[in-house]
């Protein structure tokens, strides 16, 4: 972290510029090298992404069509993890399903880091009235316990797939916005920056310039720690009937439906919650190994 | 942490004002009548307008909280739409259930999580170490719906030991507390491993093991000590957490709880029963990392002398 630093002040020079992409390479390729699981983790996600994206290609069935002759059957070969209380092939639903369930680990994460990120670089570059006041509005965004805060905006918005990723957005903006400030008033006084002031460089142009670039690995490791709870929070709005509604599928829509015949037909729900837990593990992993290489000193926070 | 108490007094009664504000704000944005919706379809206009003048509906937004806070301060949250009940009243049944689900849950977590802790870092890469540290994983990856409902197939409806749902007897709570404490107990034991680990690298614990004192000796009198400093701070906030944050494993095990109360809130579209229930968990939150705070303070002659 400390030579990334100091790196900075030149990087509007071309060739230090590639000295940094090398050495953001250099510690991935270190991370590969000697974390086995942050990788066994990433080959995960991507399988799961693929699943998702060529879903139609992977199942001859369709995830929504009844099929009411075989409800609730058990694993067979025709259906490999059987069939839903529709008839429908839990197999497929779950690749369907993963479309909304990794979605809305995905998009809703990059939209609060967009607004945290934002936020957090305004309030410690500002300081002052501007700073207490995004904080203070992030205490009380942190101070709700997350599904109630899920809860309550998903009440007031109403279901489905779009206000379930706005209400992940609303949700997770905070912590990030925390963290990144907290970054920024330590590259504040950093002394290229103090340069880049004495020599009239406009505000605008020193965030995004000199200190957003910095905060960059940082940012990578909140991605790849704020994905999982996106999903676990989208799969327990979904749970509780809040979240994804019918006829759009996830993987805790399913464990949902499924819960009725938990004792005659356990396949239905619990397919769905090892999907759930593989790609949670899989980025908690990938982060860890992540934050390792990237950024050491998050691990107090 | 570094700020005195007074202070964080200050800070946390201004976050539980905005709190209250924006839960306020949001539930009034809903698109909606809310006694419209209540009343059903048929109600007359006349009856319209009589309950929302009665619920005081009719008056501009800042009047309509500023009522409200000053009820809460006395205890009064309004009545339910839904039940028609007072939602004081309501919650007051509710907490009790709560409480106890939080309590069994602690007590399940703290102990299975320093126990854990302690082992796994004395036997540091030992099979038991890489055994717990791995459950403790599984434990934060796994949805509480997860283990909630592993549990109950495997212990109340394969083997018939314990009771599937229901908040009767105390055997009731056993399932639903291991299901809400396995992820503290999984951070909790994280935490006493680290924090231990770091501990014995003291030069403290090398005068102790000079004197000739057991391995155990110096674990349970010099090292725990220390130990346990940041691990309380912990178990305050997790035990907040779990009053307010139980919503799904009262929803699997229908335990009569706030959180379901919540729940019924929304399906209910209840507006003071959500109000409410939420109003109080994130209270319950504040509160908690208050304690947190003071109790760390308390705790570490360290912070007592700066502050």
């Amino acid at each position: 972290m400390s030579n990334m630093k100091t790196a900075a002040p030149t990087s509007v020079n071309l060739a230090s510029q590639i000295g940094e992409e090398d050495r953001f390479r250099d510690k991935l390729l270190r991370m590969a090298r000697e974390n086995k699981l942050a990788v066994i983790s990433a080959v995960v996600i991507l399988l799961f992404v693929l699943a998702a994206i060529f879903a139609p290609a992977l199942t001859p069935y369709d995830p929504k069509e009844m099929d009411m002759m075989h409800r609730l059957s058990a694993p067979s070969a025709e259906h490999l993890l059987g069939t839903d209380e529709g008839g429908r092939d839990i197999l497929t639903r779950m690749l369907y399903g993963a479309r909304v369930s990794l979605l809305a680990g995905v998009l809703p994460t990059l939209m609060s880091m967009a607004l945290g990120a934002a936020l957090g670089l305004i309030a410690g570059f500002a300081g002052g009235l501007t700073d207490d006041i995004i904080m203070r509005i992030a205490d009380i965004m942190l101070a709700f316990p997350s599904t109630l805060l899920a809860m309550i905006i998903m009440y007031t918005l109403g279901g489905g797939l779009v206000n379930v990723f706005l209400t992940l957005s609303l949700v997770g903006w905070a912590g990030i916005a925390r963290v990144v400030r907290s970054e920024t008033l330590k590259l504040r006084s950093s002394v290229y920056v103090t340069a880049a002031r004495s020599i009239g460089v406009p505000r605008g142009r020193i965030i995004l310039r000199h200190i957003l670039p910095n905060c960059v690995p940082t940012l990578i490791v909140l991605f790849t720690l704020n994905v999982p709870s996106a999903i676990l929070t989208e799969s327990s709005l979904s749970f509780l009937g809040l979240g994804i509604q019918p006829p759009d599928t996830s993987w805790g829509q399913m464990i949902n439906l499924g819960r009725q015949y938990l004792y005659n037909a356990p396949w239905c729900s619990f397919a769905p919650c090892i999907a759930i837990m593989l790609i949670v593990l899989a980025f908690n992993f990938l982060g860890d190994g992540l934050r390792d290489v990237l950024d050491p000193h998050l691990q107090n926070q | 942490m570094k700020q005195s108490i007074p202070r964080r007094l200050f800070e946390s009664l201004i976050v539980l004002i905005g709190v209250a504000l924006l839960i306020f704000l949001m539930l009034r944005v809903v698109p909606g009548n809310p006694i419209e919706t209540m009343m059903g379809e048929h109600a007359n206009q006349a009856t319209i307008d009589r309950m929302t003048a009665e619920l005081g509906l009719d008056q501009p937004v800042y009047i309509q909280f500023i009522r409200y806070v000053t009820g809460a301060l006395r205890g009064d949250f309004g009545t339910s739409y839904s039940l028609g009940k007072p939602v004081s009243a309501l919650m007051k049944a509710a907490f009790g259930n709560t409480l106890k689900l939080s309590v069994f849950a602690s007590l399940f977590a703290w102990i299975v999580g320093i126990v854990c802790g302690i082992i796994s870092a004395v036997r540091k890469n030992g099979f038991a170490d890489h055994l717990f540290m791995g459950f403790s994983l599984l434990g934060v990856s796994m949805p509480v719906f997860m283990t909630a409902m592993i549990l109950q197939f495997f212990f109340g409806y394969y083997l018939h030991w314990l009771p599937i749902s229901g908040s009767g007897d105390w055997r009731c709570f056993i399932l639903p507390a291991i299901a809400l404490g396995w992820n503290s107990a999984g951070a909790i034991s994280r935490l006493t491993r680290s924090t231990l680990l770091d501990v014995l690298q003291e030069d403290y614990i090398e005068t102790a093991r000079a004197k000739g004192l057991t391995q155990s000796a110096v674990i349970l009198l010099h090292a725990l000590r220390n130990t346990m400093l940041p691990v309380v701070t912990m178990m305050a906030i997790q035990f907040s957490g779990m009053l307010s944050g139980a919503v799904i494993t009262e929803t699997v095990f229908s335990i009569n709880g706030i959180g379901r109360l919540a729940v019924q809130g929304i399906s209910g579209r209840d507006i003071p029963l959500l109000q409410g229930t939420v109003l109080f968990s994130t209270a319950v939150v504040i509160l908690g990392n208050l304690v947190a705070d003071c109790l760390y303070s308390v705790l570490d002659p360290r912070i007592r002398k700066e502050a």
